[in-house]
């Protein structure tokens, strides 16, 4: 899935992405600094996507990184969680090429505005 | 304590009878040795009673036990069909990526063919061209081909792009069937456990088994959505994942 997102992203213009296997190895890499974006699963190995999500809210360097979930967790209760925690967009599985670059623009659009 | 001071009266009895036994063979009165005898053994047949009894009401009780763990009558009654359910869906999952790539993949090679043979057969006219070999008649048809092969490169091109993206976006199966087929693996240990359980309740030595809770369920991360076996609060959908992330205010 890592692969095919990052395919899909590198078709839309964004070249510069690089992966990691989950929220733990995630968290260091993004409080390295040089994202501008974060696309994360919830079902995760370690950390999953939603614990990643707070901790990139409480670190006060990361707390306005732009956020999309894509994953297959699809309870209310879940997305209702991942919104109160900040999440900016959320994308289920199995989705098309065109609802990822629809979520991915609206992000931008906001965070321009 | 009781059981001891039974037991200990039980010996002193057994041992009187024993006495008796023997006082009654020296003096040659064989009937009553016989009823000696069959006192005797009534004490061994009403012990063996009483072991009977005891281990019948064990096993009882471990029986009763077993079918009382709610887990094993959720494991028959929705578990296991679901199960089924979810496999079913893995096929379709699997089924449909693969008819979904090959499509693709079939409807792609046209295009590539196209794109070879007509470079290849322009590559043809622009040697004649470079050799100066080309009449002006041919030139312009040779013109008026290259215009219409750079459109259909841009077009084709871009079809071909939509195709491989069609491809990848098809191999999502695995990740979703993944998590689909880990949920069974994981029921299936769970009705290995039981079976070892059941087991062991109908071997010979019965032990009292510590339960464990079922606590640990993650409600978390519930996985894919499984149609005709997830019901109640999930939803329906990307638009039905919009229209809560609008009511919330996104």
């Amino acid at each position: 899935m890592r692969r095919i997102i990052k395919n899909l992203l590198r078709d839309l213009g964004f070249t510069n992405t690089e992966e990691a296997d989950d929220g733990l190895t995630a968290l260091p890499m993004l409080q390295s600094g040089k994202f501008d974006f974060l696309v994360t699963d919830w079902n995760m190995p370690g950390m999953q996507g939603i614990d990643l999500l707070k901790a990139v809210r409480a670190d006060a360097k990361l707390a306005s990184l732009p956020v999309l979930m894509v994953t297959a967790e699809s309870k209310r209760e879940q997305i209702v969680e991942a919104a109160q925690a900040g999440v900016n967009g959320y994308v289920v599985k199995p989705f098309t090429a065109g609802t990822l670059e629809e979520k991915i623009n609206k992000i931008f659009e906001r965070v321009a505005a | 304590m009781s059981e001891t001071a039974e037991l200990s009266v039980g010996k002193d009895n057994k041992l009187e009878r024993a006495r008796a036994l023997v006082a009654h063979l020296e003096a040659g009165h064989d009937d009553e040795a016989m009823d000696s005898i069959a006192e005797l053994s009534g004490f061994h047949d009403s012990q063996l009673f009483q072991e009977v009894g005891r281990l019948t009401r064990e096993l009882h009780d471990s029986i009763n036990g077993f079918v009382a763990d709610s887990r094993i009558a959720d494991i028959a009654q929705s578990e296991m069909p679901d199960a089924a359910e979810r496999l079913n869906y893995v096929i379709t999952m699997t089924e449909e990526a693969a008819n979904t790539t090959l499509g693709a993949v079939e409807s792609a090679m046209p295009l590539a063919d196209a794109l070879r043979d007509d470079s290849q057969r322009l590559a043809e006219s622009w040697k004649m061209f470079n050799a100066r070999k080309m009449t002006v008649e041919d030139f312009r048809s040779l013109s008026s081909e290259l215009s219409v092969f750079l459109e259909d490169t841009q077009s084709n091109s871009n079809a071909l792009n939509a195709k491989l993206t069609e491809v990848l976006m098809a191999q999502g199966y695995q990740d979703l069937t993944g998590q689909i087929i880990r949920k069974v693996i994981d029921l299936v240990g769970d009705v290995e456990g039981k079976l070892v359980d059941l087991v062991r309740i109908s071997g010979a030595h019965v032990t009292a088994e510590e339960k464990k809770t079922d606590n640990e369920r993650d409600i978390k991360a519930a996985g894919p959505v499984v149609p005709g076996v997830d019901k109640g609060d999930t939803l329906d959908g990307q638009d039905d994942v919009d229209d809560l992330l609008s009511s919330l205010g996104f």
